[in-house]
């Protein structure tokens, strides 16, 4: 057995060194592909944060006018009750147009009294009725209030309405333009925390237009979905994978749960259409229909992780626990389950964020109501996060296109809160061993 | 029974030694993977208070026939076992025994040490808490001491109880093993190649343990250290593909081997 001689082996090397230039540079070449793919990525969700923000950040601040309302007894309690009811009846819209017409100098029967009007939300004296009624000590007192400006004038102020605009072509007038410049130098107009966004429900008027109804309704239906689609999937992931015969039947199941992941939402929809509400009779437009549906839409999800969880559980532990005469079942859920807890976990909050952001499925079953009342259970008519947004966006004021970014900045939030948690509930149990 | 039997005619009946109670004997034991079979009528006994080592090349069916004796092959979805085994008498395939219930009889460590990813003290207190042996913190403590003496990791553990067992070393992890099964008071242990995956000196442990509790159990051990079954045994049964070839005293087995099998193999020509 010799070896190769000298001349053959400095061949041998020379080819070896040609292709190891050759694979070198194929190497190279496949990490600068991936690096661009990685850039491009980027550069995307941060277009996509960069639009979402500038657009959305806004509607976090609203607009409101301060005026010295009297409020006179003779407008709003004639009878001198104090009665909440009756208190509930006065002219409150009187009172705030002689405070906005003296504050402005405008004559109650002057053109320019309709733009005066313009100035404040058309709702405004809904506001100072709320407030009369829940504390009736200040009727006959005068009130300093800030009551929320309309939303053109909002839109003025946060630049979005410009004065360059011809008079003819803006729907904030010279006149009113005016008025708000001198009502902010004299520090009666300013920009504070839109609480209305989380207080209020639908409105036509984008200055009183909220996600309260959404957010409730969408808290309702992640409620329905944990409350359901948890048990329920992890026990037949369970079943499927741990006690199920390997047979045909439990093959075409197995096949038929990887296809549901991937089925159209919007088919759930008419499912949950069909049977909960044609065939079960459960009320339209509430969150324990739209719950449920989202649950059908979640379970292939959880159930997929759970059973890949449970298969990375090595076979030794099983054994482990049956050699020292563990039953089947005590095997599963004192060692197996435990172990794949974090990898259970982290696929049901991702179904659970999938869920949150689905909005196909619950328009068909008509969570897209013009909804004002906050749902008191999951059985009222109500709203939800993603289409609230979607409603938002079909809308043309530019109040409404700030709200729709605004938006889906709250609905990014409860995503990211919830990968947070995902991550850092994982962590926890993983760190226990 | 008696088909095997006359195919084979030097079948080894695997009688114990005289004044040596049996305790697992085991009758034309056939076991079929699927289709394939993978024990051919294995009369074995087991005797108390000994070692008895199953040694064999790979895939010889020792470890097939060694989980055949607490039914760990009923987790195994296509294995299926035909033939006598009997514990004290009473045959363990018989429909009224629980193989749960057997199995807190007969105890098995794995070839692989395998603790449960939680402190050592859970891993001894697991068996006798769910078995319900024992039931106030006070018999737990007295089972999990006596259980880590019995298999000398107590000095060695005492001040870390609550530290997980996963993070002790593997010649460690084995004998906490050990110490989980022997917790829940079982006849028998059946250990499968426990020392395959440790180093000599945590072996060498290991075997000192073997001997020592073979004063108080019945132990079966598989092996494919030869070595290690003439150290540690006192019979030895003999498999090669499938059939139990023979069976007898460790000193004669491997001093003095009656089948040309048996011979190459501890001889060193396969396995």
């Amino acid at each position: 057995m010799s070896g190769p001689s000298d001349s053959e082996r400095i061949a041998i090397s020379e080819i070896v060194a040609r292709g190891i230039r050759r694979r070198r540079a194929a190497e190279a070449r496949f990490k600068t592909y991936g690096a661009i793919a990685i850039l491009i990525a980027i550069a995307f969700l941060l277009t996509l944060f960069a639009t979402i923000f500038s657009n959305g950040i806004s509607a976090f601040t609203q607009t409101h006018i301060r005026l010295e309302l009297a409020l006179d007894p003779a407008l709003i309690d004639p009878d001198g009750t104090r009665d909440p009811e009756k208190l509930k009846s006065g002219n409150y819209r009187k009172i705030i147009e002689t405070a906005l017409f003296s504050r402005l100098n405008v004559d109650a029967k002057s053109p320019d009294a309709r733009l005066a009007r313009l100035m404040l939300s058309d709702f405004s004296h809904y506001e100072l009725r709320d407030r009369v009624v829940g504390n009736p000590d200040l009727v006959g007192t005068t009130e300093s209030v800030w009551l929320p400006a309309h939303s053109n004038i909002d839109q003025y102020i946060k630049g979005a309405i410009k004065k360059e605009t011809p008079n003819e072509r803006r729907l904030v007038k010279d006149q009113q333009i005016a008025w708000a410049d001198e009502l902010a130098a004299a520090g009666d107009l300013k920009r504070t925390f839109n609480r209305y966004l989380f207080t209020r429900g639908a409105s036509s008027k984008p200055e009183l237009a909220g996600l309260e109804v959404a957010l409730i309704g969408s808290f309702w239906m992640m409620l329905i979905v944990l409350v359901f689609a948890v048990p329920i999937g992890v026990s037949a992931a369970v079943y499927l994978e741990e006690f199920a015969k390997k047979n045909s039947l439990n093959d075409i199941i197995e096949v038929n749960i990887n296809n549901l992941a991937a089925v159209p939402s919007i088919v759930f929809g008419i499912l949950g259409l069909a049977v909960f509400v044609n065939t079960i009779g459960l009320p339209r437009s509430t969150p324990v229909v739209g719950g449920l549906v989202l649950t059908l839409m979640t379970l292939p999800t959880i159930i997929i992780a759970t059973r890949a969880a449970l298969k990375a559980v090595p076979p030794s532990i099983r054994e482990a626990a049956l050699g020292v005469g563990a039953s089947k079942m005590q095997s599963i859920f004192h060692h197996v389950l435990p172990l794949s807890a974090p990898a259970v976990l982290t696929g049901t909050i991702i179904g659970l964020a999938q869920a949150l952001g689905e909005t196909a499925p619950l328009l068909i079953v008509g969570l897209f109501a013009f909804v004002v009342q906050a749902p008191a259970t999951p059985f009222d008519s109500s709203s939800a996060l993603p289409v609230q947004i979607y409603l938002w966006a079909t809308y043309q004021e530019r109040g409404f296109v700030e709200r729709t970014s605004a938006g889906i900045i709250v609905l990014l939030a409860f995503m990211i809160g919830m990968n947070l948690l995902a991550i850092i509930l994982r962590s926890r149990f993983e760190r226990r061993w | 029974m008696s088909d095997s039997g006359t195919i084979q005619m030097s079948r080894p009946t695997g009688r114990v030694p005289e004044g040596a109670p049996v305790k697992i004997a085991s009758r034309d034991v056939n076991l079929w993977y699927g289709e394939k079979q993978a024990l051919f009528g294995i009369d074995l006994d087991v005797p108390d208070n000994h070692v008895t080592a199953l040694i064999g090349p790979s895939g010889c069916g020792k470890s097939t026939f060694l989980r055949c004796l607490n039914r760990m092959n009923d987790t195994i979805d296509i294995a299926r076992v035909a033939g006598d085994i009997r514990l004290d008498g009473e045959d363990i395939y018989a429909k009224a025994i629980d193989p749960v219930q057997l199995r807190a009889r007969v105890g098995m460590v794995f070839q692989k040490p395998n603790p449960f990813p939680k402190s050592i003290y859970e891993n001894v207190a697991y068996g006798p808490r769910i078995h319900g042996i024992a039931t106030s913190k006070k018999q737990i403590d007295e089972i999990v001491v006596t259980s880590l003496q019995k298999a000398s990791l107590w000095e060695e553990v005492k001040d870390r109880l609550d530290e997980p067992g996963t993070g002790l070393s593997g010649g460690q992890q084995q004998r906490l093993c050990i110490a989980r099964a022997i917790a829940v008071s079982p006849e028998v242990i059946l250990m499968d190649e426990p020392c395959s995956a440790l180093d000599p000196i945590a072996t060498d442990r290991i075997e000192q343990l073997i001997l020592e509790l073979k004063e108080n159990y019945c132990i079966a051990i598989v092996t494919h250290s030869m070595s290690q079954a003439a150290r540690v045994s006192q019979r030895t049964a003999f498999f090669h593909l499938g059939y139990l070839v023979e069976v007898g005293d460790t000193a004669d087995i491997f001093t003095n081997p009656q089948d040309k099998r048996t011979q190459d193999y501890i001889t060193g020509r396969f396995g």
